[in-house]
């Protein structure tokens, strides 16, 4: 893909010496996060078509889930007929803007929506590998236990675990993580839905 | 048996195509192969860039979507330029291309590219057909896309098994496209929200672009006009909306529009675009652009709107429709005033150029247009020639004013005069510079062999002009990459395509030449204007300077170079 992608993850940096708090997200300075879902025709080309709207105008996207979506409300869609995309992007607004209304004219794009400010339900997956000696072993596992992270592998040398729940909530747990030398992360990017019958 | 090429010639011929323009090559075989059974008529062009040019110009004579029909790989890729231009210019067109067989995508074979990868910044839509079943379905979205709302190029790449083999799908006649939609009508609420601001208004001006034009919106706006009592600007995309020379209308404003034109915009208490998109060429530097003037944006792009100004009030909605909604909600405004200071602007900069040592291009085309040229289309290349067109050849009917403007191709005006002229068998007067021409005079073949009544005026000052002019005025005259030496002669070039042409060197000769053109009814004729070599289009807003930064006369300071984009 054309644009940057940024890990999250890379920004996250703490200081050895104190102690990680569950927030500390919001001590680092990022640009506002956006995160839009669109609902698209499945149509070879379309991951590129949406992309290039981004790359085009130098603009950021930080993570981007593509999924097949079920029904679709008035539409009648057939399975496979249609995907959703969540992106999540940074960048000043007025680009934004601009970015969500190129991305609503493309004709495989049914709708692109900014759920900035919405009542949502966001969630996110995560992967962590981490180096294990018999010492750290129990200390780690608390840590998961406190997560609600679930060990997925458990090896001789190595741990991997699975942990989900909102952007902030992973940022924390890979921090807490981190000390004791994390060996590979994989996470998801962002998927999010709207409370209530409101359409996502 | 029905093959997938024979479909996709039946659907062209459904959708009421007359001529597709072209170059034959293997992976495009099948559909050449079914051209010869049909009753299109197929124009074998010299390049595949003439070729889009030509079904531009078709297009923009005609508002019917131009076809362009070529094979694969550098076949396909010698069309993006033309495709830009489209897309730029929201032309309709449709372009066919060859590709190697489905099998073989992404394996490097012979003439392969990735042409939907290569072209999706350039195009509307596009498809890749991999099996002969979509085709008729793929024709008519096509069509559709192409079209509707703010036309533009489409693109479908045809591998050639795909085309080779068997077609049994039925023809379509409905298009099912959730995610595209097309404005109409525009809402009641913005609607009135425009009349109540252009009640309040004493200083309006309707800025007129290419959008009125596609939507046959110029008799609409020019009651409008009158109803008001407010000006007319056009853009130079937008020339020909409404009849320029009816005594509301100041010509073309922006870079090279005429002094009272930009000094209405940047004294008006509101500007009302109309199918027009606020270029970097119309508002220059965008923070002094009509900070104090109410804005009211029509277009049937809604991404248009908050892209480049806030307007104040937005109407999604195709033009035509949105004027004609407005009329009855608006009322003559007391204008007097206004109209009167616009008047004496123009009493005092008309549009002018020195009279006097040898053959000034503004003099030909000034000519041009009191000799009958208001009756022909024009078209233009790019460049000084170009502006001096727009200035001095005014355009009083819709769809006879063609020129490349948002991309600004050079080796655009001779081939789409080509198409304008096919299209409509009008007389249809060519000018280019002498760099533009050279880049797509290989297609004096093609208009010879389909004796089409265009008139090729070549402005020659043995310059890329426009750059001469730039260097001269911001670079301390140092001049680079702009002298074009080397230049053949264009008469002999037209002889050697036995096409007649004449040369003109004085001013006292201009008339006699030009109205030979006029006369000759065999084909192409060629008239070569031998002008002065350096010589500057005024007035002039440096690229990213303010309204108020306007030159309207040769200045004899040195000037800043230019901030804006180029």
């Amino acid at each position: 893909m054309a644009s940057t992608i940024v890990h999250r993850g890379a920004a996250f940096e703490q200081d050895p010496g104190r102690a990680p708090r569950r927030h500390v997200v919001t001590d680092v300075v990022t640009p506002p996060l956006h995160t839009i879902s669109l609902l698209v025709r499945n149509k070879p080309g379309v991951l590129v078509r949406v992309s290039l709207v981004f790359s085009r105008r130098g603009y950021n996207m930080e993570s981007l889930v593509v999924s097949p979506a079920l029904s679709i409300a008035g539409l009648g869609a057939t399975p496979g007929e249609y995907s959703r995309m969540t992106i999540t992007c940074s960048g000043d607004p007025e680009t934004l803007e601009q970015i969500i209304k190129q991305m609503e004219k493309l004709v495989d794009v049914v709708h692109a929506i900014d759920h900035t400010g919405q009542p949502v339900i966001e969630s996110e997956l995560a992967l962590v590998k981490i180096k294990v000696g018999l010492k750290e072993r129990t200390e780690i596992l608390q840590i998961a236990e406190n997560f609600k992270a679930k060990v997925v592998d458990f090896g001789v040398e190595s741990l991997i675990l699975r942990c989900a729940g909102e952007t902030e909530k992973l940022d924390a747990f890979i921090g807490l993580l981190k000390p004791f030398g994390i060996i590979e992360l994989v996470r998801s990017g962002k998927i999010l839905m709207v409370r209530g019958l409101e359409e996502t | 048996m029905t093959s997938g090429g024979d479909k996709v010639i039946q659907c062209l011929e459904r959708e009421g195509v007359e001529v597709v323009y072209g170059y034959s090559g293997g992976a495009a075989m099948p559909i050449f192969d079914a051209l010869v059974d049909s009753s299109i008529r197929f124009v074998l062009v010299r390049h595949e860039q003439g070729a889009t040019h030509m079904a531009d110009g078709y297009a923009r004579a005609t508002g019917k979507p131009g076809v362009v029909l070529v094979t694969s790989g550098p076949g396909a890729t010698n069309c993006v330029t033309g495709l830009l231009t489209a897309l730029m210019d929201s032309v309709p067109m449709i372009v066919l291309t060859g590709q190697t067989i489905t099998s073989m995508l992404g394996k490097d074979a012979f003439q392969e590219a990735d042409v939907t990868g290569i072209t999706y910044p350039v195009v509307k839509h596009s498809y890749l057909v991999k099996d002969a079943a979509d085709i008729p379905r793929v024709m008519r979205e096509a069509f559709h896309i192409a079209t509707t709302g703010r036309p533009g190029p489409v693109l479908i790449d045809l591998p050639k098994d795909v085309t080779q083999g068997p077609c049994t799908a039925p023809f379509v006649d409905t298009v099912h496209l959730p995610g595209y939609h097309v404005p109409g009508r525009p809402d009641a609420g913005p609607l009135a929200r425009a009349a109540a601001l252009l009640k309040k208004s004493r200083r309006p001006v309707l800025y007129v672009g290419h959008g009125a034009v596609v939507s046959g919106a110029g008799q609409a706006i020019l009651k409008l006009a009158r109803t008001l009592g407010a000006p007319i600007v056009n853009t130079l995309l937008g020339k020909g909306a409404c009849t320029e020379d009816h005594p509301l209308h100041l010509g073309m404003l922006g870079m090279h529009g005429t002094a009272y034109a930009n000094l209405a915009v940047q004294h008006c208490d509101l500007i009302m675009a109309i199918g027009a998109r606020w270029d970097d060429r119309i508002t220059g530097k965008l923070s002094e652009f009509c900070p104090d003037a109410m804005k009211i944006h029509v277009d049937i792009d809604v991404a248009e709107f908050n892209k480049v100004v806030r307007p104040d009030v937005c109407l999604a909605a195709d033009a035509r429709l949105a004027i004609e909604e407005l009329l009855p909600l608006v009322e003559k405004l007391d204008t007097a005033d206004w109209l009167e200071r616009i008047a004496g602007w123009r009493r005092q900069h008309p549009l002018k150029y020195p009279k006097k040592g040898g053959l000034r291009a503004q003099y030909v085309v000034d000519r041009l247009d009191k000799l009958g040229g208001r009756d022909c289309i024009i078209t233009t290349d790019v460049g000084q020639h170009q502006m001096w067109a727009a200035q001095f050849c005014l355009t009083t009917k819709n769809r006879h004013w063609i020129s490349s403007g948002g991309a600004g191709t050079m080796g655009f005006g001779f081939p789409a005069a080509i198409g304008a002229a096919m299209a409509t068998g009008k007389p249809t007067w060519c000018v280019v510079g002498d760099g533009g021409f050279q880049m797509t005079f290989a297609e004096l073949a093609t208009a010879k062999l389909q004796k089409v009544p265009v008139k090729i005026l070549v402005i020659n000052n043995h310059y890329l002009g426009m750059i001469r002019q730039w260097q001269e005025l911001f670079f301390d005259n140092r001049l680079s990459g702009a002298d074009l030496e080397g230049n053949p002669d264009f008469v002999k070039i037209a002889a050697a395509y036995d096409i007649p042409g004449r040369r003109v060197t004085r001013a006292g000769d201009v008339d006699k030449v030009l109205k030979w053109a006029m006369a000759y009814d065999e084909g192409p004729c060629l008239v070569e204007a031998e002008v002065v070599k350096e010589d500057n289009v005024f007035p002039m807003i440096p690229a990213g300077a303010p309204l108020s930064g306007m030159i309207i006369d040769r200045p004899t300071a040195k000037l800043e170079k230019p901030t804006g984009s180029t």
